[in-house]
C-alpha cells in the first residue's frame, strides 16, 4: 500500500487541504474507489477505511492479481467534515456537482479537476455516494443511463438491486456521470447511512466491493455470492408523498415487503399528538427508500416503492 | 391583488406560501399581455426586493397608464430569504437547478413545478438575481446563446450596462429561465449588485428598463426613459482574473471602470506574515464588470471579469 497526496491547496487559516489516495498493486489502472466528497459523508469515509484495511491485508497475502492497480480515495472534503458542513465550507458549493472540473475555475471546480485527473482512466470507478433527500435506502448500486452503462456489471456487486437513473441536467456534473463519459464503468454504491455509521451496511458495502473486484479478475477473495440483483429503472419506482406536515412516525423500513393498504407511517400534529395523516401502501411491493427525519413537510417523498409484479419476489 | 401560487405545510403549525401581487389594468381587454417579474430564488440575493417594491408602488400610483397584467413575485424562495440562506433550507439542491420541477418530486421540486405552471404563458418574464456575497456585478442581462436571437431585442431595452450572451451548458437547462424559454415563454435573467445587499441606484436603473420593456410590449402607456445602449458580450471577449493563492484580497481598481491591460486590479496579502503574496492585473483593456467583494480568497477564487475587445 502506498499513501500519496493526490492534491493539495493552501488556506490562510488552516492546514492545507490534502486529498490522500491509497494505492494497492501496480500496473493497469483497474479500479478506483472514492468515498466522501461531502463533509457529512461519514459512513462513506468509514466504508473506505474498512476497505483499505482489507485491501492492505489482501495485498500482504498476495491476493491482488498481477498487473492490476486499485486506488482508494477515502475523504476528499476533510475541510468541510472537520467543521461539520456538508458542502464546501467557504461558499457552500458541492464538489459532486463540479465534475469534470475546471483547472482555471473556482476553488471547488479546481479540486474536482485535480481529483478527476487522478481518478480517471480506471476500468471501474466506484463512488460511495449519498442522496439529496433525507432518508435511507436498501443498499444498492446506482448507474447513470448515459448510453455507456452496462447494468450486468452492476450485478457483480451482489447487492439486492441495481438502479438505473435517467440523468437530469444537474446529474451531468457528478463524478459518476463523468466517469462514464470518460470511459470508466461507473457505479455509485448506496448504504443505509450518511452522517452516522451503520456497521452492518458498511460491512455489506465492503464485501460487495471485494466481491466485485474478485468477479472482475482484480482480486482473489473468498466470499459468498451475494444477491442475484434485480435491475430497476428509477422512473418505475412508485413515489408516495406526504399530504401533511408534522412529526413523522415511521413504521416500515427500507427492504420491508408491504401489501396494499398496509400502514407505513403516520404524521402527527407536533403539539397535540393527534394523527393528521396515515401513509398506507398503494400497492404490494418492497420499500426501496424511506424518509427518516423526525419532522416532515407536506409533499415530501415518504417512500419509494418497487411494485410487486405478478409472480415476482 | 395578492395571490398564492403554491403552498406547502411545514412541520410545526406553519405554511410556506409563494405569493405574487397581480396588478391589473383599469380595463382588462382580452388581448392584454402579461409580464411577470420574479426574484428571490436564491435567499441571499436581495437586489430584486427593492425593484419589486418600487415597481408595484409606481404601477399602483399611475394605474391609469397600465394596459396589461403585471405579476410581481418577490420571493420564490421565501424561507431562504428569511433564514439568510442561498438555498431552500433543509434541501440540498440549488433551487435554480431543479426547474421545471416535478409534481411527484420533493417539496422543493413540487414548488418549482407550481411556479413554472403559474409563469408559463406569460408574454415576458424577468428573473432578477443579485450576485452572491462574493462578487459585485454591473447591471447586466444574461442570455443563453440558444435563445439569444429571440431575446436580445428585449434584453437591450432593460437599461442595463451590459448584455452577456453566454454559452449553453447542460447543467443550466434546469434553470427557471431556460425552462421557461424551452416552454415558449420568453424569459430574461438580470444579474446586478451583490449578495445580501440592495444597491438602490442599480434598482432604479433597472426599473427604467422594465418600464421601457413594458411599453414596448404595450403593457404600459405612461412615460418612459429611453434605455441606454448596452455593451453586448459578443462585441468583445469576457476574460477573468482568478486568485492562484490564498489570502485577503483588497481591490484598487474601481468596479465598472474601463481598465487597461496590465493595470493593477488589487492585491492579496497574508495577514500573518505581513506580506503581499500576489498583485493582480488586468489581462486586457476593457470594462471591469465583475469585481470581488468578499476579501477572503483561495486558490481559484474569482477576482474579476473584464469585457475586453471592442468596448
Amino acid at each position: 500500500m502506498k499513501v500519496e497526496t493526490l492534491f493539495s491547496t493552501k488556506s490562510c487559516y488552516r492546514e492545507p487541504l490534502r486529498i490522500e489516495g491509497y494505492r494497492f498493486g501496480s500496473g493497469t489502472k483497474s479500479a478506483c474507489i472514492v468515498g466522501g466528497l461531502r463533509g457529512n459523508e461519514i459512513q462513506q469515509v468509514y466504508v473506505c477505511s474498512q476497505l483499505i484495511r482489507e485491501l492492505k491485508e489482501l495485498e500482504r497475502r498476495g491476493a491482488i492479481v498481477k498487473n492490476h492497480e486499485i486506488l482508494v480515495v477515502p475523504c476528499v472534503n476533510r475541510f468541510s467534515m472537520n467543521v461539520g458542513k456538508r458542502f464546501w465550507a467557504v461558499d457552500n458549493t458541492d464538489i459532486n456537482r463540479m465534475f469534470p472540473g475546471d483547472a482555471s475555475g473556482e476553488t471547488t471546480q479546481r479540486i474536482a479537476d485535480s481529483l478527476f485527473r487522478q481518478v480517471q482512466g480506471y476500468s471501474y470507478g466506484i463512488h460511495f455516494a449519498s442522496f439529496y433527500m433525507p432518508g435511507d435506502f436498501v443498499p444498492h448500486v446506482r448507474m447513470m443511463d448515459t448510453g455507456y452503462q452496462t447494468t450486468s456489471l452492476g450485478s457483480l456487486f451482489g447487492l439486492p438491486f441495481v438502479v438505473v437513473r435517467k440523468p437530469r441536467p444537474i446529474d451531468t456534473k457528478t463524478l459518476n456521470y463523468n466517469w462514464q463519459l470518460w470511459n470508466s464503468n461507473a457505479f455509485s454504491v448506496y448504504t443505509n447511512e450518511t452522517d452516522c455509521i451503520d456497521e452492518t451496511s458498511a460491512r455489506q458495502a465492503v464485501t460487495a466491493v471485494l466481491r466485485f473486484l474478485t468477479r472482475t479478475g482484480i482480486l482473489h477473495y473468498n466470499c459468498h455470492s451475494g444477491y442475484m440483483a434485480s435491475v430497476i429503472q428509477e422512473d418505475n419506482l412508485s413515489t408516495i408523498l406526504t399530504d401533511a406536515g408534522g412529526i413523522y412516525r415511521r413504521h416500515r423500513h427500507p427492504g420491508d415487503a408491504v401489501l396494499r393498504g398496509d400502514l407505513m407511517a403516520e404524521i402527527l400534529d407536533p403539539c397535540s399528538g393527534e394523527v393528521l395523516s396515515e401513509i398506507r401502501s398503494p400497492t404490494d411491493g418492497v420499500l426501496f427508500f424511506a424518509h427518516k427525519a423526525p419532522l416532515v413537510l407536506q409533499n415530501t417523498v415518504a417512500y419509494r416503492l418497487i411494485r410487486r409484479m405478478r409472480g415476482s419476489f | 391583488m395578492v395571490m398564492t401560487v403554491a403552498s406547502v405545510a411545514l412541520p410545526v403549525h406553519e405554511k410556506l406560501f409563494i405569493q405574487k401581487n397581480r396588478i391589473l389594468p383599469p380595463v382588462l381587454s382580452e388581448s392584454a399581455k402579461r409580464v411577470c417579474i420574479v426574484t428571490g430564488t436564491h435567499g441571499d440575493e436581495l437586489e430584486g426586493q427593492y425593484v419589486c417594491f418600487e415597481l408595484g408602488r409606481r404601477l399602483q400610483n399611475e394605474h391609469e397608464h397600465l394596459n396589461g397584467i403585471v405579476d410581481i413575485y418577490p420571493a420564490l424562495n421565501p424561507l431562504g430569504i428569511d433564514s439568510i440562506s442561498r438555498g431552500i433550507p433543509m434541501f440540498d439542491l440549488d433551487m435554480n437547478r431543479i426547474f421545471p420541477g416535478s409534481e411527484d418530486g420533493t417539496s422543493a421540486e413540487f414548488l418549482a413545478h407550481s411556479i413554472m405552471q403559474d409563469l408559463v404563458g406569460a408574454d415576458m418574464c424577468i428573473d432578477i438575481h443579485a450576485s452572491n456575497i462574493f462578487l459585485r456585478e454591473i447591471p447586466q442581462v444574461r442570455v443563453n446563446e440558444t435563445s439569444a436571437e429571440k431575446l436580445l431585442p428585449y434584453a437591450k431595452l432593460l437599461n442595463t450596462d451590459f448584455v452577456w450572451v453566454h454559452e449553453a451548458e447542460t447543467v443550466l437547462e434546469s434553470t427557471l429561465a431556460y425552462s421557461l424559454n424551452a416552454a415558449g415563454t420568453p424569459a430574461l435573467v438580470v444579474e446586478m449588485g451583490t449578495g445580501m445587499r440592495i444597491t438602490k441606484a442599480y434598482g432604479d436603473q433597472l426599473l427604467d428598463g422594465i418600464f421601457a420593456l413594458l411599453a414596448k410590449l404595450d403593457v404600459w402607456k405612461g412615460n418612459v426613459c429611453p434605455p441606454k445602449e448596452p455593451v453586448i458580450s459578443t462585441d468583445g471577449e469576457v476574460m477573468q482574473v482568478s486568485s492562484d493563492c490564498c489570502g485577503i484580497f483588497t481591490p484598487c481598481a474601481r468596479h465598472t471602470a474601463h481598465v487597461q491591460k496590465g493595470e493593477q486590479i488589487g492585491t492579496i496579502f497574508d495577514p500573518l506574515a505581513g506580506e503581499i503574496v500576489a498583485e493582480l492585473s488586468s489581462p486586457c483593456d476593457g470594462l471591469l464588470f465583475t469585481l470581488r467583494d468578499y476579501p477572503v480568497v483561495y486558490d481559484g477564487s474569482l477576482i474579476a471579469r473584464i469585457l475586453g475587445g471592442a468596448v
